[in-house]
């Protein structure tokens, strides 16, 4: 289905008109600056809402061809040499991440609006920074997608080491760039494999998507051939792990989720709302849509195994955000242990499972850009973190801490919030997969052990629970130190607009999740059924 | 009123609404206009429950599905079989549990606006109230079982919003270990509502399992589904029909085909059981009995949660530290008889699973022990009234687990009249003593006050019967329907329950049946003595305090807390007749036998009608009787012994036995160390010294950074400055670039260094665009 504008591109190229007409403005122009980026994510989100809402899901799920199974796509050759094609579209999965960035983007922008330090610059960036996460997204390009993946890094980058904290951010910065630079760099290579493995099988070097998934889908498909000599050992079997993976660093797979809260702790809010809050799911996107979707039989071998790297996430990333005394680590750790569960529902390999998979990363996008925002709030009055030394903040922020306590609450998967919509499919598709996945190892093999899974992922919700209450009770309630933060001031009107903004959308799709549900799932089943896998 | 059953959703947009009107214009509305609000919104939820229960009598009692009008769907995912929807019932079950809900609740919103009267934070605390309503009518009126956990959840926040409404208030260490454990200020009130919302979570877990397992096993998670009618063995013709009609088409389908889209989980437990069918786990399969009795033991972790039974009944005593309208309404009368909800509702799964069963009756008849024995021992006048919630829910789950489902729900309703009464008297008692408190420093007759007067201490009360009639005749009444004393509300209910006991143990020759009537015996003596002992240390013998003296039930804004009062009494002592059983004396011919349990039968498929036992019920009542004279002797008497001790801890043969109720039978300290400090260690591991010590500082900062440093070194000194020079080394120059450079990163020097790059940026991307913006423009 092609539309009648290009608006793909149009969201994705807003952001960068807007970050080339900051730069033209003068040193001065702060305010102007500020509306520039503040208009440019604006008209990207409305834009992205008419993409979602003129989504066709009865049409993607009686999609005859892989073609088909994208919508709003846009194509013109590129690089012709090298069969590069600016090929940009969206699917069920990637159409409500089109829609978190823009609700991300808008929310960092609106509570970014008092940083004075050089605001021209970090806006620029900014929206760079955005049109990167964009770009990914709705890339259908293997190329395209990694130039967008690269292009968001960067801005990444010289946001958190220049306008980050103090402490941290030169140390963090680099951590960050360096681990998903090698991430991403392994899967380009893994991906680089698969163009010329393709290409000499086909005759035909392409990057694209949809070329791609036509040679994986072949009778004799270059993928499945065995390399090395090796019996068993397929091109996709041997790849599928550094793909995800090399992918899945970005989306903070354990044990590469070092520079995650790093990360996090030393961007600035808006930064970190982007940076957990969409960033982390390009990672997990790119992982299913690489990795999963074009090497399915990788996945069968592989995620059987990976499952227990997500299990790890999930209940080790919530025993260590117990332990933090910095309020900005804790949403750091909250953020590795709920991006378990994404890739956790991707190793389900059934619909269910992916589906709830693909809520979880709106949901725990729109609910980590609610909690970096807090925190920021917090900190940019109180100029601390330490969680022992706030307490009361009810009492000078209740905005903040309303919408706190609702992040809390959609992260420990309360019922009627985003959170359990998301987590319950997952759980359920692992408990539904149980019976019919297997782990062999040699002549060793392990059966049966989803639901085991399952049970040990949501024992790992208490633990949540654990720790959100704690930061509740001792941030937002606790005692109010009169001396230090009597004077604080309420947040600011802008402030209380993106909290709203995001709030109500972990609200609304918890209350009705069949505004995206259906949508996903039209994404999912065609790479479920790729997975050979049931419901 | 065939078309009643639609208003349903009625009772949850009602206190909605009334909510949101308080929470947008509450601060306009003052005190009166925020009561008018909240209090209207739970009439209209009663008044709706009143209406679908006369409808429910006018068209037989044909339970009815409601689904929520403009949005049915809630989870659906059509490939994957799942559909879970917005849906309500109406049958004689959740009706009950509604008129319950709303009628002790609006009796409870309106004592509350006086209670609350000055309060600065007045409209925000009826929010949370009418959110609970709204959160406590998913629960009971949900066609599914999602549903009722979005109640049973949204409950459970309510609970912890209010328990933490005064966060700020301090509580005094009771004992040694508490006061090493928070300081000599004490625990502040939101970490009560932590605790409890966390040993909550851990029933919940239980409760998903269980879902998850209900879900597999039988493809739906709708009890019945719209139109279906509860197979059920006692309905013997009726049940033929349908079970033939719902078992033909049936053949040669697995569980989780169609059979899950025509029907509920029980009627499907009801068919599968009766054909001893498997249920599939890919490489093994269980029989569907043991299934069964897995789902209903994961169900009983969630009970034990919600309804506070051995082993997590632990946080209910601490949720005392919120306003006692809210102990009165969501930890006593309603919210934690969700767990009995349960049990009942899920009636035909626990009555096939009779291993579960008796192990739910020994929970809950352990638990009765329990709480009872701890409260004989407290001296808080909420906390005796916490322990015996805890004992009294211990026996309606025993009930429950002695199949005795309809005695479960007669207590409950019973129970909800005579605790709100209660708690909302003990309620005006706090408030007066706090009041003569105030009084007596506005006269400077403070001498033998404390620093921190604590209006809950029953020993700083004593001699209120002559200046708080009204609360002392109303507190009497329900001390006596507690006490299980004829003719009020508790005697009906426990007298059945212990009569069903006695035949489960005697005519069925079932173990738990005598260990449950034994013991529940023994608490139900323990509950007329602890009562006693809170009745005379409050109300008789001489004020202990100068709060006491100048206490006052007719201050400002206590007329609505008495008059509350009155109409609970009311209840209180009526109530009870709803189910009097037959053969019961001049009764018979009075008032309708078994009235409650006939009209619960249409639902609760394996509900029975409890027999008189008459000579039973008289050694119930002289047993209780004789507890109160016990306590009479020991507390009424002769004054409490001045200086904060009990009689029964100066008398030597006591001392000990009081000791230990009186620290709670260290329940707490031994979670203390076997659960949270293990847990505490654990985390501690994990992110210390796993995370940080190992990951971070060793992986991460000693092998990666050392090892690249390293190569940037190699490559950098013998490699390029020694081998290699100018053009040809641009990965070394990178790394060294990127090494040597970022780390010594100043602002001055990032300013032109950043807008480099992102001018370079721009011009890659404009460049790498080109061809397309023109074909885009062009095209």
């Amino acid at each position: 289905m092609d539309s009648p504008f290009p608006v793909l591109s149009i969201i994705t190229l807003t952001p960068v008109a807007g970050a080339l007409l900051i730069l033209l403005l003068p040193r001065t122009a702060k305010q102007e600056a500020r509306l520039i980026a503040a208009a440019a994510t604006g008209f990207s989100l409305l834009l992205a809402l008419l993409v979602y809402a003129n989504y066709d899901v009865a049409f993607a799920n009686s999609a005859q061809s892989v073609r088909e199974m994208f919508q709003f796509q846009e194509s013109t050759s590129w690089v012709a040499a090298l069969g590069i094609n600016y090929h940009l579209g969206v699917d069920g999965i990637s159409a409500p991440m089109v829609l978190l960035t823009g609700l991300a983007s808008f929310a960092g922008v609106l509570i970014s609006w008092g940083i004075d330090d050089r605001p021209r610059e970090f806006m620029a960036f900014f929206l760079l920074l955005v049109a990167g996460v964009y770009g990914v997204f709705v890339a259908m390009d293997l190329f395209v997608l990694f130039f967008f993946y690269e292009l968001a890094i960067f801005p990444m980058y010289l946001l958190i080491a220049t306008w980050g904290w103090k402490d941290l951010r030169e140390y963090a910065s680099m951590k960050l760039t360096l681990y998903i630079l090698v991430g991403s760099v392994i899967a380009l290579i893994g991906v680089l494999a698969m163009y010329f493995v393709a290409g000499d099988a086909t005759g035909t070097y392409s990057f694209d998507m949809v070329h791609m998934l036509e040679v994986s889908a072949m009778p004799n498909s270059p993928f499945d051939m065995e390399i090395f000599g090796i019996d068993g050992l397929t091109f996709a079997r041997a790849w599928f792990p550094f793909i995800f993976l090399g992918f899945g660093v970005l989306a903070g797979v354990f044990p590469f989720h070092n520079w995650s809260p790093d990360g996090h702790v030393a961007a600035p809010t808006a930064v970190s709302m982007i940076h957990a809050g969409v960033l982390m799911k390009l990672g997990a996107y790119s992982a299913l849509r690489v990795g999963v979707q074009l090497l399915p039989d990788g996945a069968r071998v592989h995620l059987p195994w990976i499952v227990f790297l997500t299990l790890i996430n999930v209940v080790y990333g919530a025993f260590i955000a117990m332990r933090q005394r910095d309020f900005k680590y804790v949403i750091g750790f909250s953020s590795v242990s709920h991006m378990g569960l994404v890739s956790m529902g991707w190793a389900t390999m059934n619909v269910f499972g992916m589906t709830g998979a693909g809520l979880q990363m709106f949901s725990h996008g729109a609910m980590t850009a609610l909690f970096f925002s807090c925190v920021g709030m917090v900190y940019d009055r109180a100029h601390t973190r330490d969680i022992p030394s706030l307490g009361g903040f009810r009492k000078v922020m209740p905005w903040v801490a309303f919408a706190f306590v609702l992040g809390g609450l959609v992260s420990m998967g309360m019922p009627g919030l985003s959170g359990f919509v998301a987590e319950f499919p997952i759980f359920m598709g692992l408990w539904n997969a149980s019976p019919t996945i297997a782990l062999h190892i040699g002549g060793w093999s392990l059966m049966n052990y989803y639901a085991i899974i399952a049970i040990v992922g949501v024992l790992g919700i208490i633990v949540t629970a654990a720790y959100v209450l704690r930061v509740v009770q001792q941030v937002f309630f606790g005692e109010f130190d009169q001396e230090h933060y009597g004077h604080l001031s309420d947040v600011t009107v802008l402030d209380k607009a993106a909290l709203a903004m995001l709030s109500l959308s972990l609200i609304i799709l918890g209350v009705w999740p069949s505004v995206m549900a259906p949508m996903v799932e039209s994404g999912v089943r065609p790479i479920a059924q790729l997975l050979l896998g049931g419901v | 009123m065939e078309n009643f059953p639609q208003l349903v959703p009625l009772v949850v947009f009602a206190p909605l609404l009334g909510l949101l009107i308080n929470l947008v214009l509450g601060k306009y509305l003052g005190e009166r206009g925020v009561g008018f609000v909240a209090v209207g919104a739970a009439l209209t939820a009663l008044g709706t429950a009143l209406l679908l229960w006369m409808s429910l009598i006018a068209t037989g009692y044909e339970p009815t599905v409601v689904e929520l009008p403009l949005m049915p769907n809630w989870i659906n995912i059509p490939a994957a079989a799942v559909d879970i929807a917005w849906q309500f019932r109406v049958d004689t079950l959740s009706v009950t549990m509604m008129l319950v809900v709303a009628g002790v609740g609006s009796l409870i919103h309106f004592y509350a606006t006086g209670y609350m009267h000055g309060d600065p934070m007045y409209p925000r605390f009826f929010v949370y109230l009418n959110l609970f309503l709204v959160f406590m009518m998913l629960l009971v009126t949900g066609n599914n079982f999602l549903v009722m956990f979005v109640g049973w959840e949204g409950v459970g926040l309510c609970s912890y919003l209010l328990i933490s409404f005064w966060w700020d208030k301090q509580n005094r260490p009771a004992d040694p270990v508490e006061a090493e454990k928070y300081g000599t200020l004490g625990w502040r009130n939101s970490i009560a509502g932590r605790k409890a919302f966390i040993v909550n979570r851990i029933g919940d877990f239980g409760l998903l399992l269980g879902v998850f397992l209900t879900f597999w096993t039988f493809g739906t998670l709708d009890f019945y589904k719209p139109g279906e009618v509860p197979i059920a063995p006692r309905h013997e013709e009726a049940a033929v029909v349908e079970h033939e009609a719902a078992a033909a088409p049936a053949e040669g389908e697995g569980e989780g085909g169609p059979l899950a889209a025509r029907m509920g989980v029980f009627n499907q437990a009801e068919l599968l059981i009766e054909e001893g069918a498997d249920v599939d786990f890919g490489p093994f399969s269980l029989p569907i009995d043991v299934v069964v009795t897995l789902i209903t033991l994961f169900f009983l972790l969630g009970v034990t949660g919600k309804s506070a039974q051995i082993p997590l009944f632990v946080w209910l005593p601490d949720a005392m530290a919120g306003p006692t309208p809210v102990s009165a309404l969501i930890h006593a009368a309603t919210m934690v008889t969700a767990g009995v909800y349960l049990i009942v509702r899920s009636n035909v799964l626990f009555h096939a699973a009779p291993l579960s069963s008796a192990v739910v009756a020994l929970v809950g008849t352990f638990t009765a022990l329990v709480g009872g024995f701890i409260a004989m021992g407290q001296w808080d006048i909420k906390k005796v009234l916490a322990y015996s919630t805890v004992s009294q829910l211990g026996f309606m789950v025993a009930a429950a687990g002695l199949g005795a489902y309809a005695a479960a729900m007669f207590h409950l309703v019973t129970h909800a009249f005579f605790k709100a009464l209660l708690f909302l008297g003990s309620g005006v008692v706090i408030h007066a003593v706090e009041h003569g408190h105030h009084h007596a420093h506005a006269h400077g007759e403070h001498a033998e006050e404390e620093d921190v007067f604590d209006p809950q201490d029953m020993r700083n009360m004593g001699g209120l019967k002559q200046r708080m009639p009204v609360t002392y005749i109303t507190y009497l009444v329900g001390t006596l329907a507690l006490a299980g004393i004829f003719p009020f509300a508790g005697f009906w209910s426990k007298d059945e329950i212990l009569a069903d006991a006695l035949n489960v143990g005697f005519l069925e020759g079932r173990l738990e049946g005598y260990i449950a009537f034994g013991v529940l015996f023994i608490a139900a003596l323990f509950t007329a003595f602890y009562m006693g002992r809170q009745l005379f240390m409050v109300f008789f013998g001489e004020p202990r305090t100068e709060a006491a003296r100048h206490a006052d039930e007719k201050a400002y804004g206590m007329q609505a807390m008495t008059r509350t009062l009155l109409v609970l009494a009311g209840g209180a002592t009526l109530v009870g007749l709803i189910n009097v059983p037959r053969g019961f004396w001049v009764f018979d011919w009075v008032i309708p036998n078994h009235a409650f349990t006939d009209f619960l039968e249409h639902t609760v498929v394996y509900a029975h009608a409890g027999s008189a036992q008459m000579l039973l019920a008289i050694l119930a009542v002289a047993g209780g009787l004789s507890m109160i004279w016990l306590a009479w002797m020991i507390y009424g008497k002769k004054p409490v012994v001045q200086g904060s001790k009990d009689p029964l801890e100066v008398t030597p043969q006591t001392k000990g036995i009081f000791a230990y109720a009186n620290a709670r039978m260290y329940w707490d300290e031994t979670y203390y160390r076997f659960f949270e400090g293990p847990f505490n260690r654990a985390a501690w591991w994990l992110a210390d010294k796993l995370d940080w010590a190992f990951l971070h500082d060793f992986v991460h900062e000693t092998i990666l950074y050392e090892t690249y440093n390293g190569i940037t070194r190699l490559l950098t000194r013998p490699i390029d400055l020694g081998l290699i020079d100018g053009a040809v080394n641009g990965l070394a120059r990178l790394i060294q670039a990127i090494a040597a450079r970022m780390r010594r990163l100043q602002t001055g020097y990032v300013r032109v260094y950043a807008l480099s790059v992102l001018l370079g940026a721009v011009v890659v991307v404009l460049l790498m665009l080109a061809p397309v913006l023109s074909d885009l423009l062009g095209g």
